[in-house]
């Protein structure tokens, strides 16, 4: 089952639609450092607002993800996890260190534009 | 067998013998003692949340069901009575010594009818009343206990209702929540609160939460436990979390489950938690060119 | 003996109750788990029953979260396996059983895996200490070359 991945300026948005198996995921994070490589994207997004239960192994792919993406100079924020999941999440024991979260689409772009501002920011040189 | 007759009976010393003498009795004499018994309720000004008419019609559920009793010694029928009699008397506030005084009334109906009936013949009266009172003790337990059983029930239920409402998740602002806890938290109210929360979080699409802790006297590690789970997930959702009102006594058990109390985002009391929330979320600050450094 | 105050587990195990054309179903479900696919089809399974008998979405979510930990475990080490669902009826309350079976080559110290340092954080941890976290009850009984079998149950409320 393949995840739409649409290209949104400088940011790639995955919108995850329905419970993904194992390989669904691999195939994501396959896709995602591909196209971030291809579009030399500044930004992922990853909503898993349809996402009804994240386990270990989805936790640790996105975690992956993020990593790769970052390898890519890119940033990843994962928005949408829905309240009950993040419960299971949390009392799995599972740790979503290093990845940033936000709530929903809208959070999740205004986190990524201040993200590349910080960036940018630090890019230049001081101004006088 | 002999059907017992009116007359004083003989050599036996079968207490069936004279429970079955008092429950003849108590049936021949249905209307009076009940109309006596209800008479005497109101004198005592008991049930007093009901009109007369109400109060005959459950005395004579009550009287029968206590002659039944009596009769059958088994108590099964009359607290189910009791249960469901009380189910409709507490909530137009009828109170436990109300609900003893009726029944104590009623025994002391029956043993002065039974005096009065008996009293030429004292060994007799004395037999009977033998009979009568360990059953008649039993049905005033059985009624009251059924009583106030119902009445905790019903206490317990109210309680609950009270801390669900007494936790609301408050929105004083865009994108800021607070939870004030008040009370002792047990395991479940603790999920319910963690529930309730992660929900107002996305309804309000919350950036900030402040939890203030100040009305808890105490908590123990399983509830500590999740409550930094609660902290967790809500950073999940993308939200920051604020913890106030932070006792001594509730850091140290953070602590001693482990909790690194500098990862944690604590202020003083509730009126800092808001403003430092409120800062956060660039309520104060004069808007200046660069909103990428507010955070 | 008396019913009233005793505990005692009449597990129903055929929990039987009619379909949706008057039939009568058996609510024990039973999925063989040997591919990824099959993870996702007992978490949905587990969530469906889970809904199905009344439980809340959150705990709901926990259980279907225990399910695919189990089910994919039984995968990674024991190549194939099954999960089993069985409604429960108590005296006092109800609730969902799930036992992860497998005919693998066993966990040689049980002791070792319900450590919460040997997770999920590990490349190809068991997350056994989570999903007891997550359930009620938990039991393990595995023996190496034999098989491993893990019972979880979560309580309704």
């Amino acid at each position: 089952m393949q995840v739409p991945i649409l290209k949104q300026g400088p940011y790639l948005i995955a919108s995850i639609q329905s419970a993904l198996s194992d390989n669904d995921l691999m195939e994501l994070r396959d896709s995602l450092v591909t196209q971030v490589g291809n579009f030399r994207s500044r930004g992922v997004i990853v909503d898993v607002t349809a996402l009804d239960v994240m386990d270990s192994f989805a936790t640790r792919t996105l975690r992956d993800i993020a990593h790769m993406i970052r390898l890519r100079g890119a940033e990843m924020v994962i928005v949408g996890i829905q309240p009950e999941v993040a419960f299971a999440l949390v009392r799995l024991g599972l740790k979503l260190e290093g990845v940033s979260t936000a709530l929903d689409l809208e959070e999740g772009l205004f986190y990524l534009d201040r993200a590349a501002r910080v960036r940018g920011k630090e890019a230049r040189p001081r101004a006088q | 067998m002999r059907k017992s007759a009116p007359s004083p009976a003989e050599d036996s010393s079968n207490p069936e013998e004279f429970l079955r003498e008092l429950v003849s009795h108590l049936r021949q004499n249905r209307t009076q003692l009940r109309e006596e018994w209800a008479r005497r309720i109101t004198e005592a000004k008991l049930l007093t949340a009901m009109s007369k008419e109400e109060i005959f019609a459950e005395a004579t559920a009550v009287y029968d069901n206590y002659v039944e009793a009596l009769e059958s010694g088994t108590f099964e029928a009359l607290q189910a009575y009791a249960r469901n009699l009380s189910e409709r008397i507490i909530p137009r506030g009828v109170e436990t010594h109300e609900v003893v005084g009726i029944v104590l009334l009623l025994r002391d109906v029956l043993a002065r009818s039974l005096f009065a009936k008996y009293q030429s013949d004292f060994s007799l009266l004395n037999r009977i009343l033998d009979a009568y009172e360990p059953a008649a003790n039993r049905i005033a337990n059985t009624v009251a206990v059924g009583f106030v059983q119902e009445r905790e029930r019903v206490i317990r239920e109210q309680q609950e209702a009270i801390r669900v409402l007494s936790t609301p998740v408050l929105q004083v602002r865009e994108r800021l929540l607070i939870l004030p806890i008040i009370g002792v938290i047990d395991p479940q109210r603790a999920r319910q609160l963690t529930e309730q929360l992660l929900r107002g979080i996305r309804t309000n699409r919350a950036k900030v939460v402040v939890i203030d802790i100040t009305g808890v006297p105490v908590m123990d590690a399983s509830v500590a436990n999740h409550l930094v789970q609660t902290v967790e997930a809500t950073r999940l959702l993308g939200a920051t979390v604020i913890i106030t009102g932070l006792s001594p006594e509730i850091a140290q058990t953070l602590v001693t489950i482990g909790v690194d109390l500098s990862k944690m985002y604590t202020v003083g009391d509730l009126q800092g938690g808001i403003e430092e929330a409120e800062r956060l979320l660039g309520y104060k600050v004069v808007p200046i060119a660069d909103p990428a450094t507010s955070m | 003996m008396r019913n009233e105050g005793s505990r005692k587990e009449a597990v129903a195990a055929r929990v039987v109750s009619p379909g949706k054309n008057g039939k009568a179903t058996v609510r024990d479900i039973s999925v063989i788990v040997e591919t990824d696919l099959d993870i996702v089809g007992a978490r949905y399974q587990g969530r469906t029953l889970a809904t199905a008998m009344g439980f809340s979405p959150g705990d709901a979510t926990l259980i279907a979260t225990a399910i695919s930990e189990l089910a994919r475990n039984i995968i990674l080490y024991a190549k194939r396996g099954e999960i089993i669902l069985k409604p429960l009826a108590r005296t006092d309350a109800s609730g969902l059983m799930i036992v992860a079976r497998d005919k693998g080559p066993g966990i040689a110290d049980v002791q070792r895996a319900l450590q919460d340092g040997y997770s999920t954080s590990q490349s190809l941890g068991l997350g056994l200490p989570g999903v007891r976290r997550l359930m009620d009850e938990f039991e393990i009984v595995s023996e190496v070359n034999r098989g491993t079998q893990v019972t979880v149950k979560k309580w309704k409320r």
